[in-house]
């Protein structure tokens, strides 16, 4: 038995809906420009000044998944989930000092996509198609995933997500269907406005249900004390290191490390840090983006809540939990604290917060093909119109696939390749990152590098099943549990750096180079 | 901007939270913080501290004109 549908929650969020999907329509005349260029469609004229650009990262890296999925993990696993917290701390050194340089350049020569950085830096095509092509690969489960949010709050407000309609008959994941169908066609009428103006929506019921949730829940359960008293004493904190074995620490500083170092290579990342009017508002936004990373925190704890509220043997959630596992935990919880019209409020921002992330992801793909593939291979003298023509197609294409892929197959897929996205998307950090700084680096040698980070990534997800990414290595006799993809970093690094140097004093190449140093500044 | 980047000091503060999220250093329960184990209030009180820092180094960069 599943919970009852809720009409007050109902309504709240289909009107919620609704709005947003009126304002993504009309983000295309928000600050005009010709939509017809792909600077204008993908990446807002690169015109968005610091608050905007905050609300849309904000959206674009704090994604619906993963408000569903922290909290999920800390459910069922404890301390090990609360990674996120450290990692969306470090990042943002990171953001500060490195992705600047990234802005100037991409200003500067007008690259819409880090594939169009490394092919101008390094001369390489064949490198830029392994960047974008990696980039494409990464985002496409990601897409799918936001839609693994939606769902999980669509079933928690009881619709029924296989409704019989008159003459079509029963129509599977039908909520889906439309809420991605609206999606499509304002990212394809509006561009990046479009996530840009939801985003700011969504960031109001977000933190509303936040600092709702904080103040509710803890005083239902009695405080903290309570909360955290519920959780087992043995996943509380995480198991000490041992001589022979370095345990869940290693596991947990490594993800969160390898984490830091994935996340602005991601293409919406990229796409969202491009469209910033200038590289002050990506310093401002390393200031002002913790602000989410606290959000994040609380959200991570509505985890312990769930466990100290004992939703999970609750016979009306027991329908949600055998469905969706340890992520209907977070929804169970809002049910089972909040009247209907706060659920409505919060499931809104939940299902709204997949809105922007899935547009802006849809968007840099659609970049990457189109500039990297499309006008590198297929029709090098396009003009600027069909260029953004392909773009806003591509875009509804990779929507499309995601809607099939999460239709189609199990959830746990979408689940498992992301977990490969992360160890896959890092292997662009030595052209990327690196190439930010030096132009010595050989590129075929940052391709055999890529290569040996890709092979050995993969290799070490597929030994464990794609179930976990945390790949056990034995150090001197020490197993040393590691994030794949910071060990399959290390070598990709150190191949690129050995080859480069082996490849520069034999072969003894000059490197070419389109960039100046003043363009980084 | 001369050519050369300019490593100025002050921004190793950026490396402090580095070194603070080392995870040994917090990995208990005591002393807890208004019933919210050390793990946890520890490195929530890290993201306040890295935006101060962050902030500094905007300051100093900005003062030092225009940043590098």
């Amino acid at each position: 038995m599943s919970n009852p549908p809720d009409a007050v929650a109902i309504t709240v969020f289909a009107a919620l809906f609704g709005f947003v999907t009126l304002l993504g329509f009309f983000a295309g005349r928000w600050r005009r420009g010709d939509l017809n260029l792909l600077s204008e469609w993908g990446l807002g004229g690169r015109r968005f000044g610091t608050v905007v650009t905050w609300f849309l990262l904000g959206g674009d890296l704090y994604t619906a998944y993963t408000f569903i999925a922290v909290p999920a993990l800390l459910f069922g696993a404890g301390a090990t989930g609360f990674f996120a917290v450290p990692y969306t701390i470090l990042v943002y050194p990171l953001l500060f000092i490195v992705y600047p340089r990234l802005w100037s350049v991409a200003k500067a020569k007008g690259y819409v996509t880090a594939a169009d950085f490394v092919r101008g830096r390094f001369g390489n095509g064949t490198l830029a198609l392994a960047i974008a092509v990696t980039g494409i690969v990464a985002t496409m489960p990601y897409i799918a995933l936001q839609l693994v949010g939606m769902e999980v709050v669509i079933a928690g407000l009881g619709i029924n997500m296989s409704p019989t309609l008159p003459i079509i008959g029963v129509v599977h994941d039908l909520p889906l269907l439309i809420a991605f169908t609206v999606l499509a066609l304002y990212t394809y009428n509006s561009g990046l406005r479009a996530p840009a103006m939801i985003a700011v929506v969504k960031d109001f019921l977000l933190y509303a249900t936040v600092i709702g949730a904080v103040i509710i829940i803890p005083a239902e359960l009695g405080g903290f004390a309570k909360i955290f008293a519920a959780v087992d004493a043995k996943t509380l904190i995480l198991a000490p290191a041992t001589a022979a074995n370095l345990g869940p620490q290693s596991a947990y500083a490594t993800l969160a490390l390898g984490s830091t170092l994935a996340l602005f290579l991601y293409p919406h990342a990229v796409t969202g840090l491009l469209s910033s009017s200038s590289r002050h508002v990506v310093r401002r936004n390393a200031v002002a983006l913790p602000a989410y990373s606290f959000a994040l925190g609380l959200i991570a704890l509505l985890g312990y809540m769930a466990v100290a509220s004992g939703v999970k043997n609750m016979p009306q959630f027991a329908a949600g939990f055998k469905t969706f596992g340890n992520q209907y935990a977070v929804p169970a919880l809002f049910l089972h604290s909040f009247p209907g019209w706060f659920v409505g409020i919060a499931f809104a921002a939940i299902a709204i917060g997949a809105l922007v992330p899935a547009a802006i992801m849809s968007i840099a793909c659609a970049n990457l093909f189109t500039r990297n593939i499309y006008r590198e291979y297929l029709d090098p003298d396009c003009s600027p119109g069909r260029e953004a023509q392909v773009a806003k197609i591509v875009s509804l294409v990779v929507k499309l696939g995601a809607l099939v892929f999460i239709i189609a197959l199990p959830s746990a897929y979408a689940i498992q390749f992301q977990l490969l996205g992360g160890i896959i998307i890092i292997q662009t950090a030595p052209a990327v990152l690196l190439g930010l700084y030096t132009s010595k680096l050989n590129p075929w040698a940052l391709l055999m590098g890529w290569m040996a980070g890709m092979a050995s990534g993969t290799w070490m997800a597929w030994a464990n099943a794609f179930k976990v990414s945390i790949y056990p290595l034995h150090i001197l006799g020490v197993i040393v549990p590691c994030y794949a993809a910071v060990s399959s970093l290390i070598l990709n690094l150190v191949v690129s750096l050995v080859f480069s140097w082996l490849f520069n004093a034999v072969l003894r190449t000059p490197p070419s180079d389109a960039t100046a140093e003043s363009d980084y500044a | 901007m001369a050519g050369r980047r300019r490593v100025r000091l002050y921004h190793l503060l950026l490396l402090v939270p580095f070194v603070a999220l080392w995870v040994p250093l917090y990995n208990r329960v005591e002393p807890s913080f208004a019933g919210i184990p050390f793990f946890y209030w520890y490195q929530m009180a890290w993201i306040v501290i890295t935006v101060v820092l962050i902030l500094i180094v905007y300051r100093f960069d900005r003062r030092s004109g225009g940043g590098s």
